[in-house]
């Protein structure tokens, strides 16, 4: 049995210890806004927060986790009034969506970190995280909106 | 605001009767589909019916949206338009997916109704039915004002959400209507003439946000692979290596051991391992040891397929072809010409590389003589069709719950896995959740076909293009054969044809389909033609090639936007393309750099011009080339399939390179021609130039033509050599 804090909830989870964490949030509590999309740490879909920083959560074991503080896109704002999630609205960044939990939370990390990023930094820090719809233009747009705005 | 609610409740609203306000309904009688009122619909013996637009006494308007989802904007776009026609108060729309019934939402091309949203047809083929659906509504609404305030109709105005009467201000909202009103039998007609002037337009043409959107940013939209039932279970599925091979034997008493494995099953082409938990799928899957059938893909070669066996196939005069275009006298214009070129190109597999791994979940009733089936599809209804035959259903049998989809690119579109998955969940009588791993969607991919194609042009002695020669050779049979015709140039004489082979290889549409191997060589060659005499590109089509006025007025725009005979900075050059797909032209223009030494294409700038006809949604139309932009950049810089005996020789994003927002150009410039015509597809325009207009830069950069895509950097680095 693992305990640890999900979106600011206590969460202990019965499972083999080598459960990866992706599959911890989504099947064994069942958040479902982080996504699966390799499986292998390529792609950034699954993106989360642990104690603050971005994390890759098929990438990680649930044994790894005692004791953290696991932030989801379910998390990151109760009312979806997060900056990033405001300026992903206005600039209509989304479009089959699927990346876009990882994506933002991968944002979340820059702005907590650099406020004011320029445009090659948010290119730097979001290049990991892939979107096949090919949103790129907007999210550098959006990332800029928020941290203008926020 | 509103937003498009769950694919999985859908299908629980059955009929509107009870609900009060005003129902519209679709019906298809035997000789006709019409809008009924969802009260005599009731009654109408032997008609098919359903729900299409509901009008609540709270003001509330339900439309039901065809749009398959995935990010192209439809569910919005087709409310948008029926609420335009019924002057609908756009705030107070609510979007829900429509049922998977193709008789009664379904489109209707070369006379079959169609539910399928290929080749980003969704706006283009339901435009006009919409518009009349919704003026109907705004009718009835107008003629039960009328009665009511003893008025001619006629006389009688619309307001967003609003029956107004100029001559005393009187005002009745469309919700109060809807408490009284009734709606008469037969519904009046509508002529196209009582269709809105595009000046009085008030959503159609604006910036209207994608109801889709808000549920995107916080992790509610549900995809189907979200979907959780009670007592479910996850399956995965190992298939074999090359396709068409089937399972002999396998370590199955090894996986029954294995912590969490409920059950193994034999399907035709794979294993399916079952178990509580995915991990415990995945790692049974990781875990299979199989003996395969050979398959008919069984010993294929892509790369040699495509180097020699394809090069005899043109070369050989008996070899079967299948005449796709032939005008004019084609053997006399090559014989009296004053000059002929020829170039060849090639294109390698392309994988859709869609975000969410292919999945789809699976119930079936107690009995096990109904089943339910949730999938996020661009054609519900041929999921329900296959659903059924696999599991030996009537079509009534089956219930779709529609979901967005991650990612669609073509290749959601048959419902083989949801095909798959109701076979596993009969075998195991549980709920299933079927995911096919990421090495598992690339490795058992349709792939978007590799193709060799030979080009030859004659010129006469004024240097116009008289004669035209295009044979593409591969595996693919239509897929090869999309986009291959040119009707945007004035060629005189013309023979186009296909030879096609078939590998056992799975192949499938993909974003643009053939259009972005043929569109590839067809502008290759003219920009070749140009660039031999020395002629601007622009002005070698308009005035060698012939081109449309259509096609003009796209590369006059386009070379405005991107200041065309200005000079760029040291290192930079521009290419310039066309661009067509879906009833929609365009032209396209890229400004490179090239690092010599690593054979590294950068593309810097983009320019874009699109004739789409009308556009309904500006805002989502330009996300929607800009996103096939990407998608071509991507497709001609880093993506590539081989196989070698048959299998894909790719497993991940690892080493199937899906373009990073570090290749991202600094600037995308789109603009839409202005006109009034029928909407067009725009999905997938915005992909097939970047091909031949990047080569065109590099041929202006270093005199090297490239000619096989994708374009990495081994393979520049060696036509730079040549
Ligand atoms: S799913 Fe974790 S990085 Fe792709
Ligand atoms: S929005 Fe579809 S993958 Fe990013």
């Amino acid at each position: 049995m693992v305990s640890f804090l999900l979106n600011e909830k206590r969460v202990s989870v019965e499972a083999d210890p080598a459960t990866p964490l992706l599959w911890v949030i989504r099947d064994h509590v069942g958040l479902p806004g982080t996504k699966y999309g390799c499986g292998a740490g390529l792609c950034g879909a699954c993106t989360v927060h642990v104690d603050g920083k971005a994390e890759r959560s098929c990438q990680m074991q649930l044994s790894a986790l005692e004791g953290k503080k696991v932030v989801t896109i379910e998390g990151l704002s109760p009312t979806s009034s997060h900056p990033l999630q405001q300026a992903w609205i206005t600039e209509q960044v989304p479009q089959c969506g699927y990346c876009q939990s990882g994506q933002i939370m991968k944002a979340a990390e820059l702005l907590a970190d650099k406020p004011k990023p320029t445009r090659a930094e948010i290119i730097a820090h979001m290049d990991g995280n892939i979107c096949r719809c090919g949103t790129y233009n907007r999210i550098i747009a959006a990332v800029e909106r928020a941290s203008r705005e926020g | 605001m509103n937003i498009a609610i769950k694919g999985s409740e859908v299908s629980r609203r059955t009929m509107l009767a009870g609900l009060g306000g005003l129902s519209f309904c679709m019906a298809v009688g035997t000789d006709s589909l019409q809008l009924v009122a969802g009260a005599q619909a009731a009654t109408m013996a032997g008609a098919h019916v359903t729900p299409w637009v509901r009008i609540a006494p709270d003001g509330k308007v339900i439309i039901y949206s065809a749009g398959a989802e995935m990010g192209q904007g439809s569910l919005t776009s087709l409310a948008l338009i029926v609420a335009e026609e019924m002057d609908a108060d756009w705030s107070t729309v609510v979007i829900e997916f429509a049922p998977a019934d193709k008789e009664i939402y379904g489109y209707v091309l070369n006379n079959e109704r169609k539910m399928e949203i290929v080749g980003s047809r969704a706006v283009q083929l339901y435009y006009t039915m919409l518009r009349t659906a919704g003026a109907q509504v705004r009718k009835v609404l107008l003629i039960n004002a009328a009665e009511k305030w003893g008025v001619d109709a006629a006389t009688l105005k619309t307001e967003p959400g609003m029956v107004v009467n100029p001559a005393n201000g009187q005002r009745l909202g469309y919700g109060e209507i809807a408490a009284f009103g009734r709606i008469p039998d037969p519904l009046p007609t509508v002529d196209p003439k009582d269709l809105k002037a595009r000046k009085d337009f008030r959503l159609i043409g604006k910036r209207v946000p994608r109801r889709d959107i808000p549920a995107k940013v916080n992790g509610t939209a549900e995809y189907a692979i979200d979907v959780k039932l009670p007592g479910m279970v996850h399956a995965t599925v190992l298939h074999s290596p090359a396709a068409g091979g089937q399972p002999e034997s396998w370590n199955d008493a090894d996986i029954k051991k294995m912590k969490g494995v409920l059950a193994t099953m034999r399907l035709d082409d794979g294993v399916a391992v079952v178990a509580t938990h995915f991990e415990q799928a995945i790692a049974a899957r990781d875990a299979l040891k199989v003996t395969w059938k050979s398959g008919k893909a069984s010993g294929f070669d892509s790369e040699r397929a495509l180097n020699t066996e394809y090069v005899k196939i043109h070369d050989d005069p008996a070899a079967k072809a299948k005449t796709l275009d032939a005008k004019g006298d084609v053997k006399a214009a090559f014989a009296s010409a004053a000059k002929v070129y020829t170039a060849q190109f090639r294109s390698d597999y392309g994988y859709h590389a869609q975000m969410e791994p292919l999945n789809a979940v699976v119930r079936l009733n107690e009995a096990g003589d109904a089943a339910e089936v949730w999938e996020g599809t661009q054609a519900p209804d041929t999921t329900r069709e296959s659903v059924a035959k696999a599991l030996g259903f009537k079509l009534e049998q089956v219930t779709m719950h529609q979901c967005y989809m991650g990612g669609g690119f073509g290749r959601r579109s048959i419902g083989d896995y949801s095909a798959e998955c109701a076979r596993i969940a009969k075998e195991v009588r549980r709920p299933v959740k079927l995911i096919w791993t990421r090495e598992e969607d690339v490795a058992y991919g349709m792939f978007r076909p590799q193709s060799f194609q030979c080009l030859e042009a004659a010129q006469d002695a004024t240097g116009k293009v008289t004669g035209w020669r295009h044979c593409v050779v591969g595996d693919g049979g239509f897929l090869l054969q999309t986009g291959i015709r040119i009707p945007y140039y004035g060629v005189p004489n013309q023979h186009i044809e296909e030879r096609g082979v078939d590998h056992g290889i799975r192949v499938k549409h993909w974003r643009g389909v053939g259009h972005v191997f043929n569109i590839f060589a067809i502008e290759g060659m003219v920009n070749r033609m140009a660039a031999d005499r020395g002629i601007d590109p622009i002005e070698f089509r308009l005035q060698h090639m012939a081109a449309t006025p259509k096609a003009r007025k796209c590369f006059e725009t386009v070379a405005r936007m991107c200041d065309w005979k200005a000079p760029r900075p040291e290192g930079r050059m521009l290419g310039i393309s066309n661009s067509e797909r879906s009833n929609s032209l365009g032209a396209g223009v890229v400004e490179i750099s090239l690092d010599r030494t690593t054979g590294k294409i950068r593309v810097h700038k983009v320019w874009v011009a699109i004739d789409g006809g009308l556009i309904v949604t500006p805002d989502s139309a330009k996300a929607n080339i800009e996103s096939g932009v990407v998608h071509g950049l991507s497709g001609t810089l880093h993506e590539r399939v081989t196989m070698k005996d048959g299998a894909v020789e790719q497993s991940n994003f690892h080493d199937y390179d899906v373009m990073r927002m570090s290749d991202l150009p600094d600037e995308m410039h789109v603009e839409f021609v202005d006109v009034d015509t029928r909407p067009t597809g725009l999905g997938e325009i915005g992909t097939p130039f970047i091909a031949p207009a990047i080569a065109h830069a590099v041929f202006r950069l270093t005199g090297k033509w490239l000619d096989h895509m994708p374009f990495t950097p081994e393979r520049v680095l060696e036509t730079l050599k040549a």
